[in-house]
């Protein structure tokens, strides 16, 4: 090593430091801690007095797996990623495509149009939202009514709470993924479009074979971060519903706030924020691996 | 006629699309800015309003001056200013070392930290919580802070961004003998401008818009920022429909105004962290 | 004006906003006082009258939603930042006393005349009451009992509301069989925990054994109880839906939708306010009936005349010095002040909580209000729920399994079952530090 490269690493680590040290004491340790108080039985009893702490081993996962009330949260989680994962991913789609979509003129306005509820305050357009579903005086009951369909207890009804949260996820994320595609489809190269067009292919042709395969990185991208995002739901369900009706709209991470900063349960809570961690790291291994079994 | 049809249709079809998307996508938040100026009780008549009887700002001067909204917004600009600050400062030096820099361990290191971006933030809470608690930082500004000076994220942004800068500028200042701090304050910050400022609309609109860890860090209530103020205030005054409203867009219309404004270089970082990614 | 640039701009108001923290401190002692929901907003029209009488202390109140209530107190214990004065809900002090984080008030009860404790309902002050100790003092009450719709009951053969739990079931088979099919008897929303454990606590179960460290449902008395509480549903008499899903409550109750409802104190307020006026003369409130072997009306041995009144709930919420306050002093003035009858008689009309203080009745706002009589009767007949940390958890439990078992996706003795599994569980801890001489 030369005495040049021995000052630029010196100089490196001099910047890397501060950013490092942050993430290390506010990030790793803390995740750290989290997995070795997963193996304790934190609670209020350990709060008051640190005597009253014990090694559990396992036990916090085993009665986890046992609990029906984190199946259930589990079960309304993976609703929430499969069913408003794949919609939001293709209204996204959609989206780009129409904003992109050669006919269209100022698609810098569109864009800025849908995009906007992105950078809204999910606290506030929950609030909005809450109105907007109530049963009498909700807008969208109204419009409904319009149509001739009959009023809908949207956050009330158990059957019902699940699918309003999901709309009103989409709504509130469909924009981010929406710039993505459209980078994405800003690369694939026109004279493509072009060779099809001499061919004589037709528009879902062209959509079929070059669009898609083309997106495919995007695409990928795209559903990683949606999945990872949408595994982690918390602020929709706890400002709308609470988790109600008849826990049917309680996420993993809504059950971990509950239990770790209502009850206190600290060890509980952990274990479960490492399952959902587990469940994550399997979704994105299972997604990139089906991927790159769909493109060999 | 036929020919015309063909040319029209899809046109047709593809503005019609538009422009459906268009309202369902900003009929939420023009029914939030029409109900906040609605008289109380005027939001929930059936068949509900779209628009007010009557143009009226008593509930943002019932806001203001009843429900001390100020507080929470200077509170919620600050943080988020404060957190903006600090953490451009920090991820811009991570990111250069990584891009320009040649290291043992560099590489691995980066892997490492991008591998980390799956854990999810709420496995770290609850440690972090008591972290804190051991730092005496529970209800104070810096607990709200701190767990935003550095991201990832932000890290990553910066480093994607250098590597397309030539070395060679660099190497031509070192040559003149600019220290190394020099290098990074004189040169690189201001080639990194637009990448900064993208940077800084993210942080800045994450750390506004960012619910839980101010819910749980927050306990006095004049120490709480503009999201937990308003899930505070729907807990009371959930029949006041219009009030909130007028809440909502107080809430919502600093983070829209800049991104209206700053547009071009928030979708580029989008598109930046979406391509390389 | 000229502009400042940004930068100044930033660092100016960063400056204003730091030395706004400070801003109040002049020479006057500040309590801070955490109320929950409307008392938060109402309690500060008693204030003034407070700082009037003590000119060095000054009162702040923080108004905290009840739905975030029990976790921004737990937090703000964790965080060492705990306000001076709190309310909390009375079943909430044996988790807050475990915790360490409420201060006894024996000391400084002792200046209190005897008569001042005596005047509060013993079952709620029972419910502040731990191991001996005093932890906090009972600012409202709360309990179960029926709001009834007199007209419907008269018409279905009842001119008087139930009294025992046999005359309940025929009021209510009438009231059914008067109805066209469309119409119920009583609302009872099945996500609520209260009334199972009403019932258990009339037919005298007791909901834990052996010093609290086991769950006991599976006992006779409770399946009982349990059961009973089941064929209201079964039967037709109930209709099986939750809270949430009752967003016409005062609407179907006017309209005769069902003529029972089990509720608490809050809903006198609400009845008057939101019912219809044809419908304000109809509807009174009764204390809840008892149980009885005998078919007859009237238990055995029970002279004639006396109303058997069943036990209910000894809820509402109590006020409590933090432990670590440094300014106990001051704080402890604005507890006594607080529970001064003519304080708790003016929260009443501010609010429409019910006084715990059995003086405070005496007051005439209160005395003209004839729904409030079967209150205080009730108010006579109460029983605590088990006075430990865990019971909040367990409740959840209880109504977790009870709304499945009213939706008949588990029978009763899976439902029991799987709730004293999940209860032993829970009490894992206590019966861990108990085995060990610890108390928890």
């Amino acid at each position: 090593m030369t005495g040049q490269d021995r000052h630029a690493a010196r100089s490196a680590w001099v910047f890397l430091t501060p950013a490092l040290l942050l993430i290390a004491v506010f990030f790793f340790l803390p995740v750290l801690a989290a997995l070795l108080l997963s193996f304790t039985d934190f609670d209020i009893y350990a709060l008051g007095d640190l005597d009253r702490l014990r090694f559990v081993g396992l036990r916090n996962y085993l009665d986890l797996l046992q609990s029906p009330l984190f199946w259930t949260a589990l079960g309304n989680t993976f609703y929430f990623v499969a069913v408003g994962g794949p919609l939001s991913v293709a209204v996204s789609l959609g989206a780009a495509l129409l904003v992109n979509a050669p006919l269209t003129r100022c698609p810098g306005f569109f864009r800025a149009a849908f995009f906007l509820p992105v950078v809204t305050t999910l606290v506030a357009v929950a609030v909005v939202w809450r109105y907007l579903y109530h049963p009498r005086f909700g807008l969208l009951n109204y419009g409904l009514g319009l149509l001739g369909i009959d009023p809908i207890d949207w956050l009330g009804d158990p059957a019902w709470a699940m699918p309003a949260i999901i709309l009103m996820a989409v709504w509130k994320n469909f924009g981010f993924n929406m710039i993505i595609f459209i980078a994405g489809l800003q690369n694939i190269p026109t004279q493509l479009y072009e060779a099809a067009r001499i061919d004589g292919a037709s528009g879902w042709r062209q959509f079929r074979h070059i669009t898609l395969p083309l997106l495919g990185p995007t695409f990928l991208f795209v559903a990683l971060m949606t999945m990872i995002g949408y595994f982690q739901v918390f602020a929709e369900p706890y400002v709308m519903t609470q988790g109600g009706p008849a826990n049917r709209t309680l996420s993993v991470v809504l059950l971990m706030y509950e239990e770790g900063f209502r009850w206190w349960n600290m060890g509980y809570a952990s274990a479960a924020a490492f399952v959902l961690f587990l469940l994550i790291l399997a979704g994105t291994a299972l997604q990139l691996r089906l991927r790159r079994g769909d493109s060999e | 006629m036929n020919r015309l049809l063909q040319r029209v249709l899809p046109a047709l079809l593809v503005y019609g699309l538009l422009m459906l998307g268009t309202v369902l996508a900003l009929a939420p938040l023009l029914w939030m800015l029409a109900a906040s100026l609605m008289p109380p009780g005027e939001a929930t008549g059936t068949p509900p309003r779209v628009w007010p009887s009557a143009v009226t700002f008593e509930h943002y001067a019932a806001l203001f001056t009843r429900l001390d909204l100020g507080r929470y917004l200077l509170n919620s600009t600050l943080l988020a200013g404060a957190v903006t600050a600090i953490s451009l400062f920090v991820n811009s030096m991570a990111g250069y070392a990584f891009a320009k820099f040649r290291f043992r361990y560099r590489d691995r290191l980066f892997r490492t930290l991008l591998a980390a971006m799956v854990i999810p933030a709420q496995v770290a809470m609850l440690p972090l919580f008591l972290l804190l608690k051991q730092f005496g930082l529970i209800n104070t500004y810096w607990g709200v802070v701190i767990p935003g000076m550095a991201s990832i994220f932000g890290i990553f942004l910066i480093r994607q961004y250098l590597l397309a800068i030539p070395d060679s500028l660099l190497d031509a200042a070192r040559m003149d003998g600019a220290g190394e701090f020099r290098i990074y304050w004189a040169l690189v910050l201001p080639l990194c401008r637009p990448i900064l400022v993208t940077l800084a609309i993210f942080t800045f609109m994450g750390a506004w818009n960012d619910f839980m860890w101010p819910l749980i860090v927050l306990t006095d209530g004049s120490m709480y920022t503009l999201p937990v103020a308003l899930a505070n205030l729907l807990g009371e005054h959930v029949q006041d429909t219009e009030l909130m409203m007028a809440g909502s867009v107080l809430t919502v219309l600093p983070v829209l105004l800049l991104f209206v404004a700053l547009q071009k270089y928030y979708i580029a970082g989008i598109m930046l962290g979406g391509m390389k990614g | 004006m000229a502009m400042l640039p940004p930068r100044l701009l930033f660092i100016a108001l960063f400056a204003l906003w730091l030395a706004g923290c400070d801003s109040g401190a002049d020479r006057a002692v500040t309590v801070e006082f955490w109320a929950m929901g409307q008392e938060g907003e109402q309690v500060r029209a008693l204030l003034p009258e407070f700082e009037r009488r003590h000119p060095d202390l000054r009162v702040r109140v923080q108004q905290i939603p009840w739905s975030a209530a029990h976790e921004k107190l737990l937090t703000a214990h964790a965080g060492d930042a705990m306000p001076d004065v709190f309310q909390l809900g009375n079943t909430w002090i044996p988790e807050f006393v475990a915790l360490r984080a409420i201060e006894p008030l024996d000391e400084r009860l002792r200046g209190w005349p005897a008569a001042a404790l005596s005047d509060y309902f013993p079952g709620i002050l029972a419910t502040n009451r731990l191991a001996g100790r005093t932890y906090a003092l009972p600012w409202y009450v709360d309990t179960r009992l029926f709001f009834y719709r007199g007209d419907l009951l008269a018409a279905a053969g009842f001119p008087e509301p139930p009294t025992s739990w046999d005359g309940w079931l025929r009021a209510m088979a009438a009231l059914k069989a008067k109805g066209d099919g469309t119409r119920y008897a009583i609302l009872l929303p099945i996500d609520e925990w209260q009334l199972p454990v009403i019932l258990a606590l009339q037919r005298g179960a007791t909901l834990l054994r052996d010093r609290d460290q086991y769950g006991n449902f599976r006992d006779p008395r409770f399946r009982e109880a349990f059961t009973f509480y089941l064929n209201l549903f079964a039967q037709g008499l109930a209709p099986p839906v939750g809270n949430t899903q009752m967003a016409n409550l005062y609407r179907d109750f006017a309209s005769g939708a069902f003529a029972l409802y089990i509720s608490g104190p809050w809903n006198i307020g609400e009845f008057g306010r939101r019912l219809p006026a044809a419908a304000q003369p109809h509807w009174n409130t009764a204390p809840l009936p008892e149980f009885t072997h005998s078919p007859s009306p009237l238990a055995p041995g029970k002279e004639l005349g006396a109303r058997a009144v069943g036990v209910s709930l000894a809820g509402g919420a109590s006020l409590a010095l933090s432990r670590t306050s440094p300014r106990r002093e001051a704080a402890w003035k604005l507890l006594e002040f607080l529970a001064e009858p003519e304080q708790q008689a003016r929260f009443y009309q501010l609010t429409g909580d019910l006084p715990a203080r059995q003086s405070a009745w005496n007051d005439p706002a209160l005395t003209g209000n004839r729904h409030a009589q079967a209150f205080r009767e009730q108010l006579q007949h109460l029983r605590a729920t088990p006075p430990i940390p865990e019971w909040e958890r367990i409740a959840s439990r209880i109504a977790y399994y009870a709304e499945l078992a009213v939706r008949q996706q588990l029978n009763v003795d899976e439902a029991l079952a799987a709730l004293d599994r999940d209860v032993d569980r829970i009490l894992e801890k206590r019966r861990w530090l108990l085995s060990r001489g610890l108390t928890p």
